[in-house]
């Protein structure tokens, strides 16, 4: 399997042994998220479970400022870049088919490459194959999206195109799900822990530093990286389930697109593109405000990309909502699905997936989790 | 001109700054330490000794002020003050919700990870980022700190205004306030101070905590006449990884595990019962065992058998195939160490309840008492690392530093390591010095605090 991994990876393990190693003989920082007290639980430290701790971190540097081994002291202790770097390497370890695990290993120009050739070969495409009396015409009956781009053409890519990526992102994560379990023994099974495990996913209760928030910018503590990102999680939600709704109305009750503007597809799209406008924004502002110490700032360009990807999804969205009765509308719905096709394309090959890898740690997290107080179990009233 | 200027940059200096500018002083802390290091040894702590009557999410069951003096009385050698260390346990009942009230953070139990005690409180996140916390509170009510800088010397006399010599880098300065609280701690970080009792193992101790603290003031103190508290040269030492830096290594570096290997001295002799103490005292019950050797060192030998059952360590091992390869490495006579081990396993008795046990062997080995056979052999080094000294000044109940007669000095306050002797003696129970850190530090900065505002009732005014 070591010719999956990168170049440099062994040089990131071994930095990440040594600092778990230390983490787990201080033990300090146990309140603030699951990563500390699972790494006790693992002190073999191998690469499945480093890939797992780093995948269980969500950066959210509560423990760089109240380390106390922190540079510049010499044991130079910094968990939160450590394990960027590692999760970072977990994802290319973990893409498939391997070959595109180069687009994971300089993911933000990757995405960037990808977004924008996608946003604008389907403009390029609709300009050249579609008559302009068409495109530019002005359409307001029902099926007029369909009138410039084919119900079945735009299906179809659709379909194929995430299909294909549903399926890579699911191998990727089959194997590190694998790989991950070979450590601790599980205390209950997936589906025991599958609640505790959604819970913590969708509430980000990691992100919580163990009820004072993040240190998102510098020491103190905030909520504004949760926020904005259950904004930009919920929205991306909120505009799957418009999609789905659209179907339905589309294949059950025969009713085209567009949808009036107080009709359930566009409430909720329109509610749910603000949502990723707003967190995606949100995010981007906390990332390049945060205190460059806890940060592994090679890993940032990968954040950048996708963000700015899904802002582009969404405002693409919503700027064809709003001018959908003018002749602009057939352009705007070329752009508006250039950005969607690049996101379905890059969903196994982008930081993207980092939200899957780190549902599969949780998850193990949760299987591996005794319940109940006091199992940690030392007495230490004397020294 | 300051009203109180706080000298110290740990638990109680930031309490008393704290609780001074919350009673309506103008306060200046004034710390040796560089910012990254403030905080002092609570910089390391990790929990709080805290007496309280019910169950609460902080602590299971209850822990009485009557326990908590019985617990100190036990291990103060005789030297506690029990109007002290009364005023200590009933008072610490209020920290959780003051300190919270500070920001700092506290770690439920209800999560199960941190070990089980009734008798502490533990900080979320640890020492470091209870003194954040601190810090944030005191420069958000406008606390004045001045970091890199050291106070040289305080005169122990009552005065109004005090105006102290201080020197910043190679800048000297003139410190000015109407009072002064001392929280500079003992003198764990002064090799010759400590020379004086110690000899040259002194030069041998590695320091656990922060370096800056070398007690010039608190020497200066009792050598103008503050009436002592403690015993000179005594100190809590806790055997650490002889690799562990100079200073400032905090928990980590301690070493473990000795029931599962040998223990012996720089001539490759066993010195002590390796299964004798098995409790958490076992840290300093080494510390001051490995102190008293000569050269201040001793090696825990292990096998490969006995490093498995060994707590994880941040150091690796000296390793070698065979004891001599090992007695080597470690710079020891291989036919003494060879001698050592032979006579070892020529005693064992594997039986018992406690994995076996020596006879006939001195010192015996009394658990754990199995064959080094498995090869690679192992070894760490042990050095004693100094926590903190039990010498220290006298205070009374609000904190004023009393002088050779008895009478408080007024003016002068001390409170945290520098008086801690008058309560913990030369003995120490877990989280108790953040205790008297914070109890005292409180008392301290209010006290002077209203000494100030009586006597300058004008001074109350402009700054509310």
């Amino acid at each position: 399997m070591s010719e999956l991994s990168p170049p440099d990876s062994s040089a990131s393990l071994a930095e990440a042994r040594r600092v778990m190693n230390l983490c787990n003989v201080c033990s300090y920082c146990t309140g603030y998220c699951a990563v500390f007290h699972a790494s006790e639980q693992r002190p073999d430290l191998t690469r499945d479970d480093l890939h797992y701790l780093a995948n269980l971190c969500h950066n959210c540097r509560a423990c760089w400022y109240a380390c106390q081994y922190a540079p510049p002291h010499e044991f130079a202790i910094n968990v939160p870049a450590t394990l960027a770097r590692v999760r970072h390497d977990s994802y290319r370890r973990y893409t498939w088919p391997s070959a595109f695990a180069a687009l994971l290993a300089r993911s933000g120009p990757a995405t960037l490459m990808v977004s924008l050739v996608a946003t604008l070969l389907i403009p390029l495409l609709t300009l050249i194959l579609v008559p302009w009396d068409t495109l530019f015409a002005v359409h307001r009956e029902a099926g007029a999206f369909y009138q410039v781009i084919p119900w079945g053409v735009m299906t179809t890519v659709a379909l194929v195109t995430l299909g294909t990526s549903v399926l890579a992102l699911g191998i990727g994560v089959a194997r590190f799900r694998r790989d991950i379990g070979r450590g601790a023994p599980p205390a209950s099974s997936w589906w025991r822990a599958l609640p505790r495990a959604a819970a913590d996913l969708l509430t980000l209760r990691n992100l919580d530093g163990g009820g004072g928030g993040c240190n998102d910018v510098d020491g103190r503590f905030t909520q504004w990286r949760r926020g904005f990102h259950h904004a930009l999680f919920y929205g991306f939600l909120l505009c799957l389930a418009a999609t789905t709704v659209a179907a339905g109305y589309h294949h059950l009750l025969a009713w085209e697109a567009p949808y009036p503007v107080f009709s359930l597809p566009v409430l909720l799209g329109t509610l749910g593109g603000m949502g990723m406008m707003v967190g995606a924004a949100g995010l981007v502002w906390v990332k390049r405000r945060g205190d460059p110490a806890p940060t592994a700032a090679e890993t940032l360009p990968a954040d950048y990309a996708l963000l700015g990807l899904l802002f582009a999804v969404a405002a693409t969205g919503l700027m064809l909502l709003a001018l959908r009765e003018t002749a602009t509308m057939g352009l705007l719905l070329a752009l508006h699905l250039g950005t969607v096709l690049g996101f379905f394309l890059l969903v196994p090959y982008s930081k993207f997936v980092h939200g899957a890898y780190r549902g599969a740690a949780l998850l193990r997290r949760a299987m591996e989790q005794h319940h109940g107080p006091g199992t940690a179990g030392k007495e230490t009233d004397k020294e | 001109m300051n009203d109180v200027l706080v000298i110290g940059g740990g638990i109680a200096a930031f309490c008393a700054a704290l609780a001074a500018r919350r009673a309506g002083a103008s306060v200046q802390l004034v710390d040796s330490a560089p910012r990254h290091l403030r905080g002092g040894n609570a910089r390391h702590s990790r929990n709080l000794r805290l007496v309280h009557d019910t169950p609460s999410p902080l602590f299971p069951g209850r822990y009485t002020a009557a326990e908590f003096l019985t617990d100190l009385r036990r291990v103060s050698g005789g030297h506690m003050d029990e109007d002290l260390a009364r005023l200590m346990a009933e008072r610490s009942r209020e920290l959780p919700d003051w300190l919270q009230a500070q920001g700092v953070g506290f770690q439920p139990t209800s999560g199960g990870m941190i070990p089980w005690s009734c008798k502490t409180a533990f900080f979320l996140g640890g020492g470091k980022a209870m003194i954040n916390a601190l810090g944030r509170t005191a420069e958000d009510l406008g606390v004045e700190i001045l970091h890199d800088t050291e106070v040289l010397d305080v005169q122990l006399q009552a005065a109004d205004t005090h105006h102290l010599p201080a020197r910043r880098g190679h800048e000297s300065l003139t410190l000015s306030a109407r009072t002064v609280v001392i929280c500079s701690g003992g003198y764990q970080a002064n090799p010759a101070a400590l020379s004086r009792t110690w000899g040259e193992s002194a030069a041998g101790f590695l320091v656990r905590g922060t370096p800056h603290v070398r007690g010039e003031i608190l020497l200066s103190l009792l050598a103008q006449g503050a009436l002592p508290a403690g015993v000179p040269g005594a100190c809590h030492l806790v055997a650490v990884n002889a690799m562990a830096p100079a200073a400032d290594g905090g928990i980590v570096t301690r070493v473990d595990g000795m029931p599962w290997g040998l223990v012996v001295d720089r001539d490759g002799r066993r010195f002590q019962d390796e299964g004798a103490e098995i409790t958490p005292r076992r840290y300093s019950f080494w510390g001051r065992r490995v102190a008293r050797l000569p050269g201040a060192r001793a090696h825990l030998i292990l096998d490969t058998a006995g490093l498995r059952r060994a707590p994880p360590a941040i150091y690796p091992t000296r390793r070698a195939d065979t004891l001599e390869g090992l007695a080597r490495a470690l710079d020891l006579n291989p036919d003494i160490l060879r001698e050592t081990v032979d006579r070892y396993h020529g005693a064992l008795r594997p039986d018992g309840p406690e994995d076996g046990h020596t006879e006939g062997l001195d010192p015996p080995k009394t658990r754990c008492a199995l064959p080094l056979n498995t090869p690679p052999f192992h070894a760490w080094t042990m050095a004693p690392g100094i926590t903190f000294t039990c010498h220290g000044l006298k205070v009374d109940t609000r904190a004023r530093i009393l002088m050779a007669d008895g009478e408080p000095c007024d003016g002068l306050y001390a409170a945290g390591m520098i008086m801690a002797p008058s309560i913990l003696g030369t003995g120490y129970v877990a989280g108790a010095a953040l205790t008297v850190g914070a109890v005292f530090g409180r008392i301290a900065g209010k006290e002077a605090a209203h000494r100030v505002l009586k006597l300058h009732p004008e001074a109350e005014k402009c700054l509310n």
